[in-house]
């Protein structure tokens, strides 16, 4: 079978699975089952966003946690100020999701901005280091910043909410999950194909080739970079109203480094790549987490496996090497 | 004599106590392919640097089409008009050499900020990418990777990335390293044509080839460019015999 064709079908699956299963746990009452495909969307998402800058654009973002904190934070403080009915910066609390993702998204977007702008005048090691020294940096400025719990963390009594869905019910706050997930990978395919995605795909396998055509490659990847902070963001804000739950751990390196990881176990570069991988993560966590609390050296076996003998990810093993036309 | 598109002053550029570039004066005319010769360690390809905005002089200008580019970078000296090939072919491997040649024409309709149109569906970019490629020969070789061509067929795929940017100039760097006698005796031909579309500034080594096709030939040594001239004023020019072709007009 062409493998293109079997990439798609895989892709088919996963869509289709990852909505059945939740949908069986609704109507058999098995709220903890829709919570784990909400983990599984919520992460994919920020994949999804990992993914622009590091499967397409070649950066390798130690850093991206950062972005992931930055909206939960935005979705805490806003939900934290609506609660006690006080103001931030002169501006009311919010508990509506839809002004809280614009939030996160601008401000997820203008820190990598920042952050890009610095780092991406540098490459290999120093870029992955920049990347991770700013992420700490978010991390300890969270966890001395009383105002909003410090390293006790920030909880969100109640769920923020969606126009005509009450999102306190596992299955339709998994439903928003789920199709803001479907949208950015939606959009992730597009700008793949497009002329931008051609450029950063370029540039990520010969930077001066791109550049001797005339295409300056920082101002390439910066954008890249800045809208997958915005993605990542986005999925940190929906994180937190998972957990009812925010803290200086969303921020934190190993939270980077999961990332990372998603993205590599599901395929670097592939569109459903995060999907696979968030699966098989949250998968590892529940089966393994359950026998043993040592689940991630399994977990770093599998690792291991697919960094030596399956470069493309699972998505690769089954569907072959991606194929750009 | 018409206006230079492409000129060097006085273009000078050291490594430490090594001076690769030593006053390098130099014009590109219309119409005109002129090769750039000379033995190894000449300093050619620090030249080819200095003139695609790799490297950056020491002293001297470069001036492009009356523009002077001395200070814009190497994807800036590529929009205003300088379109190179690369000594070891410098490719996207993973794309197509179609998607090769639609990476170039999108660079120089300069639209990379798009996001939302498919590139595999721009029948328009597609069939003016096709026909550069039918250009070079590669038609029947459009799909397949980059990574995968043979040596030659990577040869010219340079070329017809080069030609998808319209440039003012080509600078070809060694455009026949490893192409074999049929291979050279094509390209030949085919840059004859080129030239007038745009000049060609040619490093090459194979000098035969640069004998039948340059109109001129700057002979570079230690830096400094020894003569300028067609190719009979060089085949006789003492200097040259002395340093540069000595062992091959004394057989």
């Amino acid at each position: 079978m062409d493998s293109t064709l079997k990439e798609w079908l895989l892709n088919a699956v996963m869509v289709v699975a990852l909505l059945l299963v939740p949908l069986w746990a609704w109507l058999a009452n098995e709220p903890f089952i829709i919570t784990l495909a909400t983990r599984i969307a919520i992460l994919a998402l920020a994949g999804v966003g990992l993914n622009i800058a590091l499967g397409l654009g070649g950066m390798v973002s130690f850093g991206h946690a950062l972005y992931l904190g930055i909206g939960g934070y935005v979705a805490g403080i806003a939900a934290h100020h609506a609660f006690h009915g006080t103001t931030v910066l002169g501006l009311p609390g919010t508990n509506q999701m839809l002004p809280i993702w614009a939030i996160a998204m601008i401000l997820s977007g203008a820190i990598a901005g920042v952050v890009g702008a610095l780092s991406l005048r540098t490459s290999g090691i120093f870029f992955i280091m920049i990347t991770l020294a700013f992420a700490q940096m978010g991390f300890f400025f969270a966890l001395s910043w009383p105002a909003y719990g410090g390293e006790d963390g920030l909880p969100i009594f109640v769920r923020n909410q969606f126009p005509g869905l009450n999102t306190l019910r596992p299955w339709e706050f998994f439903l928003i999950s789920y199709g803001v997930l479907l949208v950015a990978l939606g959009l992730f395919a597009l700008l793949r194909a497009a002329r931008f995605g051609a450029a950063l795909m370029a540039i990520r396998q010969n930077p001066d080739r791109v550049a001797a055509l005339g295409i300056t490659p920082f101002g390439v990847k910066l954008v890249a970079f800045v809208l997958s902070g915005m993605i990542t963001g986005l999925a940190g804000a929906l994180m937190a109203d998972l957990t009812r739950f925010v803290s200086p751990a969303m921020m934190a390196w190993t939270m980077s480094g999961e990332l990372i990881v998603i993205i590599i176990l599901g395929g670097v570069g592939r569109l459903f790549g995060p999907v696979a991988g968030a699966a098989i993560l949250v998968g590892f966590e529940v089966f393994f987490g359950g026998l043993t609390e040592h689940w991630k050296l399994w977990l770093g076996l599998v690792l291991l496996g697919v960094v030596l003998f399956a470069r493309g990810g699972i998505i690769g093993l089954i569907a072959g090497r991606a194929h750009h036309g | 004599m018409a206006d230079p598109v492409l000129s060097l002053e006085g273009l000078s550029k050291s490594f430490g106590a090594l001076r690769a570039t030593d006053q390098v004066s130099l014009t590109l005319l219309p119409g005109e392919i002129h090769a750039l010769i000379g033995p190894n360690g000449a300093g050619k390809s620090t030249l080819m640097g200095l003139i695609s905005g790799t490297l950056a002089p020491d002293a001297g200008s470069i001036s492009l089409g009356g523009q002077d580019i001395t200070a814009l970078s190497m994807p800036q000296r590529a929009r205003a008009g300088l379109g190179r090939s690369f000594q070891v072919s410098s490719l996207i491997a993973e794309y197509s050499a179609l998607r090769n040649v639609l990476l170039a024409l999108q660079a120089h309709d300069g639209h990379s900020f798009r996001f939302m149109r498919p590139v595999m569906r721009d029948k328009a970019l597609i069939a003016r990418a096709q026909a550069i490629l039918a250009r070079v020969g590669l038609a029947a070789r459009a799909s397949v990777e980059a990574g995968a061509l043979s040596h030659g067929e990577r040869r010219l795929l340079e070329i017809a990335m080069a030609l998808a940017l319209q440039p003012r100039c080509f600078l070809f760097d060694e455009p026949m390293a490893g192409l074999g006698a049929e291979g050279t005796a094509r390209l030949v031909d085919f840059l004859r044509g080129l030239k007038s579309e745009a000049p060609i500034l040619l490093v090459e080594h194979d000098m035969d080839a640069v004998f039948r096709l340059a109109d001129r030939i700057s002979v570079l040594v230690y830096g400094r460019i020894i003569a300028t001239g067609n190719a009979a004023e060089i085949r006789t020019n003492s200097d040259v015999r002395a340093i540069y072709l000595g062992e091959e007009v004394a057989s």
